[in-house]
Formats: structure tokens, sequence, C-alpha cells
């Protein structure tokens, strides 16, 4: 029997995802060995005609990894998406917008505004900025197309499975790759991590009180950060409660709060949403009847960044989707 | 007139396409290397807590994250004006060093010694990892991929994951590491000097022991007379994590000694419409274009940038390597950057020996990890030296530490007019009369991979290598010939 045919790619990343691959150390070589790699940029010589000339549906599966911002990966990704069996958006930032995503608080033009003309190292008195075609005295040359907003895989084609964080783990790229070559996969449009909140999978939840209550929202460097207490209860904003488990709570285990990069559980739509609800819920509890609107005010004005926290990975995959410029 | 374009695969997302245009005699006229990617973290991190900025800025790059997160949790010391204890430096400047450690190993054997290691004439299809695998053997091999295991195995216990490190805090880091950890970490660092040791005997052993090859690197081909930067501890010594920016000119003197902080009197960065990178110079020289020489502003960073700008290595082992490649080539500086290779595996040898001392000191494992900030925040400068070069951080915030102006200048960035002027020099002495020969695909590639370019960077960690293809094209747009490298 013919290997299934793979491809790996690669939008508006860090080349994180690709580190994630190489770190299945002596697993990389078995899945190598399992399958056919037809498309591989870093690795593998590749032209974008060699892909033209499969036939639709060819590849097995194509695992895309970053966001959408350029438009020559808007046309990289249709492609792929017609030449293939099965797409996996692999990463936090195909999956949900990731970091790039924060770009949606801004557009193009005020991106280009500080990086090419405010910041206070660049010398640019004719105020030159970067150009789609542009002509010198040689000849011309061309970039691509810079979008003003960032989306996510699934805003730009169809996704039948996703593979998240950031980057994904070791064990559920393996479990990922498995359930493809025995075809015992779940339903499509499915998350491929388990069903279960960071919080219920956390190694400081034995140590959770029943109810929790924040009195006042602490910022990780205004307390000695206790590495066995439950970061909520220390008044951290932690998204553990808001997001998927199947980390590994490597954060967690660094002492850090989670900052969900998994992205939400199934039955949650809008993980900044869910934050800011689970946040609401647990803010002044206790006192609440006896507390001053001005006193719930101030607690409320210690999420300093409720946008930019709770939608930290997931803005263009939210109902929000991008801040309105006028 | 002819155009030809030489494009690293990558050209969907955009990690460096260079364009060589031919004048009317057939001779390379320019070269551009053009950056066709932009993500707009000086924009977008604004309006966030600054103390989220080492968890934000590792995602600019999945493979020097630990770079990013240092020069940002550097910033924040300073932002808040806090001094991290002791123990809390050592650990933060060990998983530095483990950090370098690994991706400098990583750089040579799999992307840029094969070059080398297989030779620079080899079939193309042997210059890979496979071939230094075949040329070295498998016990070897072996050894490569387990060091890296071990070094990142570090940076988990430190960090939490190798890929987008989370431990950094204004004046500390959130974990303590214990007594059992640091017994580990002790193995990988006397694994490490051992591996290190190694990889500079094999260099000797089939490098500098072949005249061909050491006619290549001191040859003017892949020469520039350039000022060079690189941080210095107190005792001008090279430091990854700590010191002062020192930039010595052409002629090897010190142009410049500075903190960190005073950066904007130093360095300014030129805009180009063809791409969406930027180019560094000094200030207090100027831009004059892309050319090398006392009067240009262009300077380089990274490996080789370091050695020259330092008067010796603060390890043993590193400074008896340092003092024989600077006898080998003829005294520093060093201008030709295929010695970046050599510079490079000098300091993976320091980052191993670095790391194994402050692994070996006690008070690694103390809990003092962190010292809270109590002054009002307003602006932080933190620098590092990243595998690729000085990397700066520079935070503005409001009272809350809320941030209001972020500038990043990237290790890449400051190499980047450099970079276009050695794949030009190539270019100009390969293509003659309209003749492309073969060897200019790997030839011209040799001259910007030397300088492990990080918008390459996604690459540089890979089995595998950078596949390229250059088109010929005639006056009309013709395509005429098309060479290609596996």
């Amino acid at each position: 029997m013919a290997k299934p045919k793979v491809a790996f790619y690669w939008c508006a990343s860090c080349g994180g995802c690709e580190e994630a691959v190489v770190d299945l150390n002596e697993d990389l070589l078995k899945v190598a060995d399992a399958v056919d790699i037809v498309l591989w940029p870093v690795a593998l010589d590749f032209k974008r005609k060699d892909v033209e000339a499969l036939s639709d549906g060819e590849i097995a599966v194509s695992f895309i990894n970053g966001a959408v911002r350029l438009e020559e990966q808007e046309e990289m990704v249709k492609l792929l998406r017609q030449k293939s069996g099965l797409v996996v958006a692999f990463g936090a930032c195909a999956h949900l917008g990731g970091i790039p995503g924060l770009g949606n608080f801004w557009n193009r033009d005020a991106i280009f505004q500080r990086v090419y003309k405010e910041v206070p190292t660049v010398e640019n008195p004719e105020g030159t900025l970067p150009q789609e075609k542009v002509a010198i005295d040689v000849g011309e040359l061309t970039l691509p197309e810079f979008y003003d907003t960032v989306k996510t895989l699934a805003q730009t084609i169809p996704v039948d499975y996703y593979l998240p964080g950031c980057p994904p783990p070791p064990d559920l790229i393996m479990n990922a790759v498995n359930a493809i070559l025995k075809g015992e996969l779940p339903e499509r449009g499915a998350v491929l991590a388990p069903e279960k909140s960071l919080c219920d999978t956390c190694p400081r939840a034995e140590k959770k009180p029943e109810k929790i209550s924040i009195a006042e929202i602490k910022r990780p460097w205004e307390i000695k950060l206790d590495p066995e207490k439950c970061f909520l209860e220390q008044g951290i904003i932690c998204l553990g409660p808001a997001t998927r488990s199947g980390c590994g709570e490597t954060c967690i285990k660094a002492n850090m709060p989670c900052r969900g990069c998994f992205g939400p559980t199934r039955e949650v739509e809008d993980q900044g949403a869910k934050g800011l609800s689970m946040m609401a819920s647990i803010l002044g509890l206790e006192e609440e009847e006896k507390m001053t609107e001005e006193e719930v005010k101030k607690l409320i004005d210690g999420i300093v960044d409720p946008a930019g926290t709770f939608y930290r990975f997931s803005l263009p995959a939210s109902l929000l989707r991008r801040r309105r410029i006028e | 007139m002819r155009k030809i374009t030489i494009d690293p695969i990558t050209r969907l997302e955009g990690h460096g396409k260079i364009e060589i245009f031919l004048n009317d005699e057939g001779n390379c006229d320019r070269a551009c290397l053009q950056i066709p990617e932009l993500r707009g973290f000086e924009k977008f991190c604004e309006g966030r807590p600054a103390e989220e900025m080492p968890r934000i800025t590792t995602m600019i790059c999945g493979v020097c994250p630990t770079a990013h997160h240092m020069a940002s949790t550097k910033a924040l010391d300073d932002l808040w004006k806090v001094e991290p204890p002791p123990a809390a430096k050592k650990i933060r400047e060990l998983m530095y060093n483990a950090f370098q450690a690994e991706d400098h190993i990583l750089h040579f054997f799999f992307l840029g010694g094969p070059d080398f290691v297989v030779g620079p004439q080899a079939p193309a299809g042997e210059r890979n990892i496979l071939g230094v695998i075949a040329k070295v053997g498998l016990e070897a091999a072996g050894k490569v991929i387990e060091v890296r295991k071990r070094l990142r195995n570090v940076l988990r216990i430190i960090g939490g994951k190798p890929v987008m490190p989370t431990c950094g805090l204004p004046g500390g880091v959130s974990k303590q590491i214990t007594e059992e950890e640091r017994k580990q970490i002790i193995e990988t660092g006397e694994y490490a000097v051992d591996f290190s040791k190694f990889a500079l005997g094999l260099f000797d052993d089939i490098v500098l022991k072949n005249k061909d090859y050491v006619d290549l690197i001191v040859g003017d081909v892949y020469s520039h007379r350039t000022y060079y930067m690189g941080l210095v501890d107190e005792n001008n010594k090279v430091n990854f994590y700590d010191g002062h920016i020192r930039v010595v000119d052409p002629g090897g003197k010190e142009f410049a000694k500075f903190r960190g902080q005073d950066y904007l009197e130093h360095i300014r960065e030129h805009v180009e419409p063809w791409t969406y990178g930027k180019f560094s110079y000094l200030k207090n020289v100027g831009w004059k274009g892309f050319v090398d020489g006392e009067e240009s502003g262009v300077f380089r960073v990274a490996p080789l940038a370091r050695l020259n700008t330092a008067d010796g290595m603060a390890t043993p082992l590193a400074q008896q390597a340092y003092e024989r490649m600077y006898e080998t080539l003829g005294g520093k500086p060093v201008h030709s950057t295929l010695a970046f290779h050599w510079a490079r595996l000098i300091e993976a040898l320091y980052a191993s020996e670095r790391l194994l001392e402050l692994a070996r000191d006690p008070e690694l494992t103390s809990p003092d990890i962190v010292n809270l900030p109590t002054e009002i925040p307003k602006e932080g400068v933190g620098v590092v030296e990243a595998p690729r070069g000085t990397l700066i951080h520079h935070y503005q915030t409001d009272d809350r530490g809320i941030l209001t102006g972020v500038n990043l200048i990237v290790a890449t960035q400051n190499n980047s007019a450099a970079i276009n002027m050695s794949v030009e020099k190539a270019a100009k002495s390969l293509i003659k009369k309209g003749e492309v020969p073969d060897g200019i695909l790997n030839m011209i590639e040799m001259a910007f991979r030397a300088y492990d370019p990080c918008h390459a960077c996604a690459t540089h960690s890979l089995p595998g290598r950078m596949p390229l293809e250059v088109n010929v094209y005639d006056s009309k747009g013709e395509l005429v010939r098309k060479l290609k490298r596996d």
C-alpha cells in the first residue's frame, strides 16, 4: 500500500511549531517512515507547481500552522485545501489567531506608522514605507500585500481538525498522527485534545478551595508567587477555568499563571467572554453585599488590560474579531 | 537587463528572498535580500501590562524565544528599577547559556556546518545533516541529538517549556531550582563541554587541516571591513547575558562603549521601500548605503562580531580556542564572514563552560529568587546577546506599568545591511558576462548562511537544508536557465 501523503505548511508564525515537530526527537523518524512527506518548506524542496500538479485530495493530510495575514498565505492555503483530504490547523495561531492576532487591535497603517516612522531609532525624513511594487534604479521589486486584519485558518478555508497550543506538545502531536494513520478520528471540527478545562488537570487543583473570592487583583510582580497555591486564590489572573487542558501544565509548573494558548473547551464559543465572566463571578464574592460602587469599580480596575489578557491568543477567533477603527 | 531570483522556498511566508540584477554586460549590478514579512509587535504590544512582555515577545521567534524572553525580562528590571537577587541572576544566566549552546551547536551541525564538514564542493545531495552523519559517524550524530535533548531539558526545568519559556519576572524568576535539578544540570553541563570540545576538534580535523577550506575562509569573496558590536563584561570579555555594549572600528580599535540604556545615542535604523525589514547603522558614523569601511555606519553582530569586539573569553578552554583562531587567521579583527562558523563553535564552548560553572554554584538553589518592585515604572531597556547578535528591548509605560511605547532592535536586523552586501559581493565575484555557474547557488547561500539569519531561523534547526532555486531571465523576461539545488 502506498504511504499516505502528508504536507506541513506555515503562514504568519514564528517557527516554534516547526521546533515542536523536531522536539518529537526519535518519534520524528517513525513519522517520517510511515508517511510520504510531499511538502515541508523548511526541510524539503518544493515548488508551488508541484503541489498544483497533484490531483485534488491526493494529499491525505495537511498540517498548517500560523495565522493568515498576507495575500500569498491565503493563496497557498486555498491550494492546499483543494489538494488535501484533511486539513489540520496546527498550533494557536492557525487555531485562534495567536499572538500575531493581537495585531487586530490596530490596522496596517497604524502598524506601518509605528514601525517605520515613529520608533525612536528610525531615521526616515522622507517617510519611506515598504511598497508592494517598487522600481529601484536597476529594476522592479515586489512584496506581498499586508492585510489590515489577521485571520485564523478556519476563517480562510474549511478546517477539519485543530491541534491547539503554543506550541502543541509532542504527545498530542503523536496522538493526532496515530489517529490519522489508523483512521480513528473523532467527528469533524474537533480539537484534538482532552475535553477538560485546565483547572481540572491543574496540579494545584487538590488544594484549591471550594469557593474562591478575590478581594484584590494582584499582578504577577506584586506578590511572591506561591508555588503550590491556586493562582486565582492568590488574586492572580489565570485563564485556567476558560482554557482547555492538554498542555501538560508547563507554565503552571514553572510557577506562572495560564494565558490561554489552548483556547476554550468545546462548549465555549468565546474564550475571552468566558474568562471575563469567570472573573466577574469570583471578584469580591465574599464582600459583595457590603461593597460600595466605588469599591467595586476599584476592584474591577485591577484588571488592567481585559481585552489583551482574556483574548491573548484568541482575538481573531472571537466574536469581537478585531477592534473597529474609524 | 536580466533578473535572477533566489527564493529559499519559504517564499510564501517570507523568510527572505534574494533578487539579483544583471547589467547589459551580464555582470551583477545589484543584489537585494528582501524580508517579505511583518507582524507589528512594536504597535500591538501598546496597552499591554509590561510584565506580560516576556510571554508575548517570545512569539517573535520560536527558534530563539529565550533571547526575547531574557531581553524582555531585563527590560522589566530596568523599568521598575529593581535588582534581582544573586540566585535569580544566576538562574537566568544559566538558562541563557544552555540556550546559546544548544542553538549554536545545532546551527553548526544542521545548517552551516555541512558546507565544511561534508565540503563546499561535495555533491549537493550530500551536503546536509545526513552527509554530516556519514562523515562523522553514527555515534557522533547520536551525540548531536543527545546534547540537544539534554540542553532543552534544562530550558524545560527552568522555564516550563523550551519553545516559549515563561519564568521571567521583574526583579527575578518565578521558580526555584531544586538540588536534584541542579545535579541534572551539572551533568548536562559536563556533557555539553565535552561535546563542544569534540565539535571544535572536528572543525580542526576537517576544516583547518585542509588548505582549500582555509583559503576559502580568508579569501576576499567573503570579506567585509565593517564595525563590530557586542556585549562585554567588566573585563571586556564576551558575555551573552549582561554587560556594556562595545563597538570596535574596522581596524579593531574601540569606537564606543555604552550602557544598553544609552542605545539611542548610538544606533539608528534605515528604511528601504523594497523590504519589510529595517537596516541598523551607527548613528555617529551615519548611513552611507550598502558599503563597508570606516566611513560607513554599517556594523556586524553575532559570533565573529562578539569575538572581534571583546578582548577574550571569560572561561579557560574557550579562551584557548579564541587565541588559536586569531593566531591562525592573522590577528584581530577578522573580517572573513565564513569565520562566523568557527567563532560560533568557540562560543558554544564558552556557553557550555559557563553553564557548568553556574550549575556548580550551590547558591543556584537558593529560595531567594525575586525582589518585588517598589518604584513607579516609566522606561526600561533590556539588552542581551542573542545567538544572532545584540538584541534590544525598550519599553515606556504609564505609572501603572501599561505600555505606551515599544521599540525592538532585533539581532538579524543589525546584520541585515551586511548580509545584503555579502550576498551582493558573492554574486559580483561569481557571475561574469552572464555566466551563472552551478556553484553559485551554494556559494551565495554560504554568504548569508554564515550569519545564521533569523528570517531563515525557522529553517536553521531542522534536519535538512534550505533548498534553493535560481531562475535566470533574459531581457524579455523569458526563462533561459533554471538551477536547482535539493
